[in-house]
């Protein structure tokens, strides 16, 4: 009996209460108001007047039990021993003395921990798996993240941004990285290479063929076998046919390049939230450090960080100075691929007689 | 002594950023267990062998846990033979706890776990918004997962099922919260936890939850069933705050991002320096309160909008959540029943309507607004649009009866 199996608990998603900082749990719902004493930190004031300090801090987001065990030993000293994790991976400590902060921000950075993220900065690069441990990446995210982070590490310290900038990565065109101020994200250039000795045996065809978004992927028997043909006309190289189907190799060493978008933001201030849309392409995906990628992305952080008005995030700014100008100032070529032809492409054209000079 | 040079990866160890690779040499170099040190030193191998031929080399396969279908993302490597010791290394997803709260003594409980069984490496959190256990061979994620359960966590979903939700941290921290994210987050999860483990859905569904327009979920673009709170009765304004605001910035300042930072014109300025809000047409986008926090508050009725359909690009492009409820109340235990059964509802129809892997949005798209409303029985409202119809190429031969529902609705609401 003792070899039977043990049925799960199925408990889902736990009650954060039980976690949760004292200060969080007894003031939960009545805060009256923030401020930003300096960049990486935030005072939240509840209603009856107490002050909550929160230190929030960026790491290599991949955790090893060291670093994992390392953030709870500086939990313990200075935050009650509890902690959050944001959105961004980024970890935050609770303090209700102020005379603590700065210790814990020299404690943090002491062993390599960079304190900051707040308001008008450029926050922790939010990211997926990459090399390490996907079944479809272009390119590693990690790596990239780490190499980026290294040169923007100043941004993240500083409050030198018009607004906020959330930066996203993504290893395939799915973009799981999301939608970001700025996103580098993997572009295939080429159509699937096919493996046809192994379709058959590894692919369930017809699902293949309805992942297509461009009805480019037909069966074909190939050397009496069965399997699949591309059109690669028509193809999009989109690599939305490798997860279901392997042998569709769409992974290339030289031909899956990197793009970066601009322009995507999650929150409903002043305008309603919008998609990123593509600036630069056929950028080299150049492990371990993509220089080239960098490179663009500080150049269009230079440029928002000089023309930008307060408050401003990337989309908004582009919106007001207009796409012409923000290739003149970005000096990035503006191509034909840049003409949107998928569905609704219509409603990004410019029907009118508005022109800036 | 490590099996495998890693040249490429030695470069990431440079620099002032935090360096996951300084983290896996020290699981493969100090680590006491010879197990972790032999996984993290092949899986170096491996990663480094992919910056080399710039692929990559996992791929999927089915492991599970007795009695769930979903909640591992397998993961057998192609290039085993060269790096056998990673050749299994499997991502268990466990659900966070909502709000992401955690004590250092729970986090140091998992970490002894995982240490046991996998491979010493952990990510708060992935894009889901799941706890990623990064790296268990297939024996050892069965025994892994049943320690964990004992002690409180549970798998999240992988595959077509319902997702790990996700909640900001709302109420427990932040003024501009108008809900208890916690709790609606854990009642609309909770109430899957079923399609959670056993994926029996077209595709991936996922719940996400922010307490204001801020969205800092990311809730509207990244999910099928997004919860954004709002409010409907005046923001607050504390004059005198706003005064000392004029006083410590300018008027200049505030007029010029804040004033004309308005998306509906709702703000100006009195001639004594106070603040003027047109209640009618604010449209709840949080800017003033984010430029303003001391001084502008959400009301006190307090509630939610419900888009539906968000979703990243796979297969027809991105698609942003619709509005599918303008407000409602998350007061009593029957607000939260009602859109809870809002949710099955919404689940059920998809669940029949919906083809294989096509996001609910895709199929909202695919067979038109008005017909998912009608499939799960909501009415229609000018808040789900941002304008009517342009083209005039339409039947319209019971316009008389639609006309005479709304007629029905607002007597209704009149007189509720």
């Amino acid at each position: 009996m003792s070899d039977a199996p043990r049925p799960p608990i199925e408990s889902g998603c736990p009650d954060g209460f039980q976690y949760m900082h004292p200060m969080m749990r007894k003031h939960y719902g009545n805060w009256d108001y923030h401020e930003d004493p300096q960049p990486g930190v935030l005072k939240h004031v509840t209603k009856s007047g107490e002050a909550l300090y929160t230190v929030k801090a960026g790491t290599q987001r991949i955790l090893d039990v060291y670093t994992l065990r390392l953030l709870c030993d500086i939990g313990d000293e200075f935050a009650d021993g509890h902690v959050h994790f944001t959105i961004r991976s980024n970890i935050e400590y609770m303090l209700s003395d102020e005379s603590r902060v700065q210790p814990l921000i020299d404690k943090l950075e002491s062993h390599g921990f960079v304190v900051g993220g707040t308001r008008n900065s450029v926050a922790m690069i939010s990211h997926t798996q990459g090399w390490l441990h996907c079944d479809i990446p272009g390119t590693d995210a990690s790596g990239v993240v780490k190499s980026m982070m290294d040169e923007l590490i100043g941004e993240f310290k500083n409050w030198n941004m018009p607004n906020r900038v959330h930066l996203t990565t993504s290893c395939c065109q799915i973009n799981c990285g999301g939608q970001g101020d700025i996103a580098i994200n993997v572009q295939h250039t080429k159509p699937p290479k096919i493996n046809h000795d192994l379709v058959a045996n590894v692919c369930e065809r017809p699902s293949v063929v309805a992942r297509c978004p461009v009805a480019a992927i037909r069966p074909a028997m190939v050397d009496g076998k069965p399997s699949l043909e591309v059109d690669e006309k028509k193809c999009i190289c989109c690599g939305a046919c490798f997860p279901p189907c392997p042998p569709m190799q769409i992974n290339d060493a030289e031909h899956s390049k990197l793009a970066i978008w601009v322009g995507g933001n999650h929150s409903n201030a002043r305008s309603k939230p919008t998609f990123q849309k593509l600036v630069a392409a056929g950028i080299p995906n150049n492990p371990p450090r993509w220089p080239e990628a960098t490179a663009i992305v500080k150049k269009i952080l230079n440029v928002y960080k000089e023309d930008a008005k307060d408050w401003e995030r990337i989309n908004d700014w582009v919106e007001r100075i207009g796409w012409p100008r923000f290739f003149e100032l970005t000096e990035l070529p503006f191509t034909k691929f840049h003409i949107d032809n998928w569905r609704g492409a219509r409603n990004s054209l410019n029907a009118s007689a508005h022109i800036r000079f | 002594m490590a099996k495998y040079d890693t040249p490429m990866l030695d470069e990431l160890e440079n620099g002032p950023w935090p360096s996951f690779i300084s983290g896996f040499k020290r699981l493969r170099d100090d680590h006491p267990d010879k197990r972790i040190n032999a996984t993290a030193d092949s899986l170096l191998g491996q990663l480094e062998h992919s910056y080399e031929t710039r692929k990559g080399y996992w791929k999927g396969g089915t492991i599970s846990v007795f009695g769930y279908g979903s909640g591992i993302i397998p993961r057998f490597s192609e290039v085993g033979k060269a790096f056998p010791e990673s050749k299994e290394f499997h991502t268990v997803r466990v659900q966070p706890p909502a709000g992401n709260h955690y004590t250092t003594g729970m986090l140091r409980e998992l970490a002894n776990s995982w240490e046991k069984y996998g491979s010493g490496l952990v990510t708060f959190h992935g894009q889901t918004g799941n706890i990623m256990f990064i790296g268990v061979d297939s024996e050892k994620t069965q025994h892994f997962f049943d320690d964990i359960n004992e002690y409180g966590w549970d798998l999240g979903g992988a595959g077509p099922c319902v997702r790990t939700g996700m909640s900001c941290v709302g109420a427990s921290r932040c003024e501009q919260s108008c809900l208890d994210e916690q709790k609606v987050h854990r009642t609309l999860q909770n109430n899957f936890t079923d399609d959670v483990h056993r994926p029996a859905l077209p595709y991936k569904f996922k719940f996400k939850v922010s307490g204001c327009g801020n969205d800092c979920q990311n809730a509207i673009e990244r999910s099928d069933f997004a919860v954004i709170g709002t409010w409907r009765d005046d923001m607050k304004v504390n004059q005198e705050a706003f005064k000392a605001y004029l006083g410590t910035k300018g008027k200049q300042y505030i007029i010029d991002n804040v004033t004309t930072r308005c998306p509906t014109q709702a703000l100006s300025i009195n001639d004594d320096d106070t603040l003027a809000v047109d209640n009618r047409n604010c449209v709840r986008c949080m800017h003033c309160l984010n430029v303003l926090p001391k001084a502008l508050s959400p009301g006190d009725d307090k509630g939610a909008t419900i888009c539906v359909g968000g979703k990243r690009t796979l297969k027809i492009g991105d698609l942003m959540g619709t509005v599918i409820v303008p407000f409602t109340k998350f007061e009593t235990e029957e607000d939260y029943e009602r859109i809870t059964e809002l949710a099955e509802e919404i689940i059920d129809f998809w669940a029949e309507n919906g083809l294989e892997h096509e996001r609910c949005g895709e199929m909202v798209e695919r067979i038109g607004l008005a017909n998912f409303l009608e499939g799960i029985d909501v009415p229609v409202d000018p808040n789900m649009v941002n304008n009517p119809r342009q083209s005039s190429y339409v039947r319209m031969d019971t316009w008389d009866e639609e006309a005479e529902k709304w007629f029905e609705r607002k007597a209704e609401a009149a007189n509720s």
